[in-house]
């Protein structure tokens, strides 16, 4: 199977807040202790010219992600998308999500699996 | 087979501990909560869930949860206590409190509490039942919301909020919503804990639909980042920057002209000698003093504005809005005054965006393109956070942020400010100016509240006492003694009382203590009796803060936790045996009765928004009629305007309008101690992770944001030699506390901002749980709270910082 028929999550970064209700919901679903989760939000201070900055947030899917297999079977969303409070995270299949980076800028389109 | 069920509820209080409104499923096998989701169907947040919410089931069955009533058998503080019945805890708390009452007087009780949670009206009942007044909310100057809840009732009569559709059916789709072009966040990292009773990501919804940001923050947060104008406002300055917006919209002609003819007090007169309000009985001996005179630009004589039938008379006046008059007064002699549209403008003048820029340090240009862009944006909304509470000048500040959305013509229009009730005026909690189904027996019993008398505000609309005024008062014992303490869901020494060791003190002092909480905490080790409470998934509720009206369903119990209503309720009819209510479900349907539906019937729909041409759903209510109990357009306010000259402000002997005044420690207005203390401290960032003090003991939760930090700019910590993850000591002539250095561009160079409501669950063998090693609130006093009782200055303190030497060493 290639690469572009697998699953993803395309993550509009612009607009994630760093609220980490994807990292906590993941540990709900899966039970992670403390530390461990699918998707890890990750801070960002990006050093601008005449000393000024510009804050990101970014979740990363990490080795834990299963892509919610066992609720996207079920037709629910996996629990980060479900619960992610800028509605920042779609998922779906990598080559429809590929199409929408067209759209608009700063977004990131992860297959972790 | 497990017996698997999904039980719909909205959160609030205790669990998440924000003020409350999601719709969530909670899941159930067997009895037992297994997991939370938010309710994708609810219109709040459409399933969508924060972090705090979703770490639920670690909290519910979290093995330090206080599970029965405990009783004190060591000496105070040594945290020593012992199981009882809830029979015992209710009988010892009924035969103590009831001493206290027969020797002191019941107001000598004091019931205090945190964070606007799901127990306002359940404290006051409690209070009022045993007959006291002295409901405190336990931070300085009151300095959470109420105090801009009572500015605005001051000022124009009812608060009002962004508009994010919340009122509609449909949201954003409805036909009558419009997204607002741009949008002011002022002080206010909403999409982190949503306080106020607001969803804090409705904002980026509104963003991604257009919505242009102007961010007022010293700090470069997610809006700071993404707006169009960062004012990176010196802290405590915001009300020069809202003068000086005015400044540019007044001067540039970009107010709403119809709006300041028709709905502001403008022309009303103001006498020149005293600074005050020409009233009809200065000029008339049978002239009633809550009327004013105007001057007709048609006949150029003086007219009245009749305040009860909210009339000129004659009727005809057309009333000049500017110029100089001479009135004779009553005893043949002239007074000059001028219009308090004028008085106001002189009041804005001298806010230049020079001068402007000299106090706040944001750039001229900058702050003159935002107010420009705020004010061509149609519409524009301005939301603020509690940093505008947390500064002793909070009365004025609310005054020139409210004539910016008043003179742009953004009250109460779709996507503006607009007046917020709670829906159906169903009362559940007792807001500033708000009455509920639960009141105090009689006028007298409220006469011994304390700071009542002092303060304005505190007659007015804050139904509470005065916090600093009750800490003195521990200590003096003037005009009548304290001698308990009834503490729910508050935890002075951890959170919400600044100079907690003066809280400790008092704490020490105080005959009896009943804390009710959800775990031990520092504060609670002080109490005689702990009572163990449920979470907002243990419990039933009404929640009626703003909209919509709302259930909370119990979906399960966990061991003899009770809801903070069920106990107070059994108290409340053992100490009045008259009390209203036989049952909860009776005080429920009391309290949801002006929906027109029982608290079953609400159960069962979930949730209910007001219907249309109700005062408490949107738009143009001052148009229609809709504000004022006489049912005529205008505000609920003394003179029926918007107020930019406050009657209510002259009445209680305060400057009547708006100003800026430097808070009383910044480098400024103390350059003897910015010598010794050069960087300003600021506080109470909000971090996902926590609400206030709490969830430091939820593992996820932690995990997220582990230790007590202080931001620190890279320049300020290469200069003190601090690198990222470094102790560090943060001290000024308060005190000295710990913080790990996170060295970050987020803060300016001349400011620290440190982390607040820090203890240590985790250090079980200390007493107080080490609360006061990394508690900020040690470096800031009470006391400074602004003329009218209000305010605290919490976001603008004075400092130093040093790498810690040694572990521990301070």
């Amino acid at each position: 199977m290639s690469v572009l028929s697998n699953q993803g999550l395309l993550i509009d970064y612009e607009y994630c807040t760093g609220c980490f209700a994807c990292q906590i919901a993941c540990a709900q679903e899966y039970g992670w202790e403390a530390g461990m989760s699918g998707i890890d939000v990750m801070e960002i201070v990006q050093d601008l010219p005449k000393g000024k900055a510009y804050l990101s947030f970014l979740p990363f899917p990490t080795e834990l992600c299963s892509l919610c297999s066992r609720r996207t079977k079920k037709g629910k969303k996996p629990a980060c998308v479900h619960h992610c409070m800028a509605n920042v995270i779609t998922h779906g299949r990598v080559e429809e999500l590929a199409h929408r980076l067209a759209d608009k800028p700063r977004m990131v389109l992860w297959s972790p699996k | 087979m497990k017996n698997k069920q999904i039980i719909k509820t909205t959160s609030w209080s205790a669990g998440p501990g924000c003020h409350g409104g999601c719709g969530v499923l909670a899941h159930i096998e067997d009895g037992r909560f297994v997991k939370i989701e938010g309710d994708p169907d609810h219109p709040w947040n459409q399933g969508r869930l924060c972090a705090r919410a979703l770490a639920m089931t670690q909290y519910v069955y979290h093995e330090d949860r206080l599970t029965r009533p405990l009783k004190r058998v060591g000496k105070r503080g040594e945290a020593h206590f012992e199981e009882i019945t809830w029979e015992e805890a209710f009988d010892t708390i009924e035969a103590r409190m009831n001493e206290i009452k027969a020797e002191s007087g019941p107001e000598s009780m004091i019931f205090s509490m945190g964070t606007g949670r799901d127990i306002g009206p359940w404290i006051c009942m409690l209070a009022y039942a045993f007959g006291s007044p002295n409901v405190m909310f336990a931070l300085s100057g009151n300095a959470c919301y109420s105090p801009r809840i009572a500015a605005l009732d001051t000022i124009q009569g009812d608060f009002c909020v962004f508009d994010a559709g919340q009122w509609l059916e449909g949201r954003y789709d409805h036909p009558e919503y419009q997204v607002p072009e741009c949008m002011i966040i002022w002080g206010y990292n909403i999409s982190a804990t949503c306080p106020d009773n607001l969803f804090g990501h409705w904002i980026i919804d509104l963003m991604k639909k257009g919505t242009k940001i102007i961010c007022v923050d010293p700090r470069l947060s997610f809006f700071a980042s993404r707006s169009k104008h960062w004012l990176q406002i010196r802290p405590g300055t915001d009300a020069a920057l809202a003068m000086g917006m005015l400044y540019v919209i007044i001067n540039e002609g970009l107010y709403d002209h119809d709006f300041l003819e028709t709905y502001t007090d403008a022309p009303r007169l103001v006498r020149k000698d005293t600074g005050q309000l020409l009233r009809h009985s200065d000029v008339d001996p049978v002239g009633n003093p809550e009327n004013f005179v105007v001057i007709d630009r048609q006949t150029e004589k003086t007219a009245i504005w009749d305040t009860g039938d909210q009339e000129f008379f004659p009727a005809a006046t057309i009333p000049a809005l500017s110029g100089n008059f001479n009135i004779e007064l009553l005893d043949g002699s002239c007074v000059e005054c001028i219009t308090a549209w004028d008085a106001f403008l002189e009041s804005v003048a001298p806010y230049t965006p020079e001068a402007v820029e000299k106090i706040t340090m944001i750039p001229a240009r900058e702050m003159a393109l935002a107010a420009r862009l705020y004010a061509s944006s149609k519409p524009a909304a301005i939301h603020w956070g509690v940093p505008i509470d947390m500064t002793p000048e909070i009365t004025p500040l609310c005054h020139a942020i409210a004539a910016l959305w008043a003179l742009t013509g953004n009250l109460d229009v779709p996507g503006g400010n607009v007046f917020t009730r709670p829906a159906f005026n169903a009362v559940a909690y007792a807001l500033p100016g708000a009455e509920g189904v639960i009141k105090l027996k009689n006028q007298d019993q409220d006469k011994p509240r304390i700071g009542r008398e002092e303060y304005g505000p505190f007659d007015h609309f804050i139904w509470r006492c005065q916090t600093d005024k009750v800490l003195d008062q521990i200590f003096s014992e003037d005009p009548y003694p304290v001698k308990g303490l009834w503490m729910q869901t508050c935890n002075p020494l951890s959170g919400i009382g600044l100079d907690p060791e003066l809280w400790q003190k008092a704490l020490e002092k105080l005959d009896f203590i009943v804390g009710v909480d959800l775990f031990m905490t520092p504060s609670l080790r002080y109490a005689d009796i702990i009572l163990p409470a449920a979470t907002f998934l243990e419990k039933e509720g009404v929640r009626s803060w703003w909209v919509p009206l709302q259930s909370i369903n119990e979906t399960c119990r966990v061991d003899q936790c009770r809801s903070d209503l069920e106990i107070n309720f059994e108290l409340a009819r053992r100490f009045d045996p008259d009390l209203k209510w036989e049952t909860i479900h009776g005080l429920f349907d009391d309290i949801v009765r002006p929906s027109g539906m029982s608290f079953k019937e609400l159960q069962a729909r979930g949730w209910a928004l007001p219907p249309e041409n109700h005062p408490s759903r949107p738009y143009r209510r001052h148009e229609k009629g809709l504000l004022r109990q006489d049912g005529k357009p205008g505000f609920a306010t003394p003179s029926g305007k918007f107020e930019l000259y406050s009657t209510l402000r002259e009445n209680w002997g305060l400057p009547a309008l708006p100003y800026h005044k430097e808070p009383p420690f910044t480098p400024v207005s103390r350059p003897d101690l910015a010598k010794d203390y050069p960087l300003i401290l600021s506080t109470g960032r909000r971090s996902p992770a926590f609400f206030h003090s709490e969830h430091r003991n939820i593992p996820w939760l932690r995990q997220l944001d582990p230790d007590p930090v202080v931001e620190i700019h890279p320049e300020t910590a290469a200069r003190h030699g601090i690198g990222s993850g470094e102790w560090v000591v943060v001290e000024n002539w308060m005190g000295h506390a710990r913080f790990k250095a996170k060295v970050t561009k987020i803060v300016p160079p001349w400011m620290v901002m440190a982390a607040h409501g820090w203890w240590f669950p985790e250090k079980k063998d200390d007493p107080l749980f080490d609360t006061f090693s990394s508690n900020i609130n040690v470096l800031i006093p009470m006391n400074e709270q602004g003329d009218d009782g209000l305010g605290a200055p919490i976001k603008h303190l004075m400092c130093r910082i040093r790498k810690e030497t040694q572990k521990g060493e301070q």
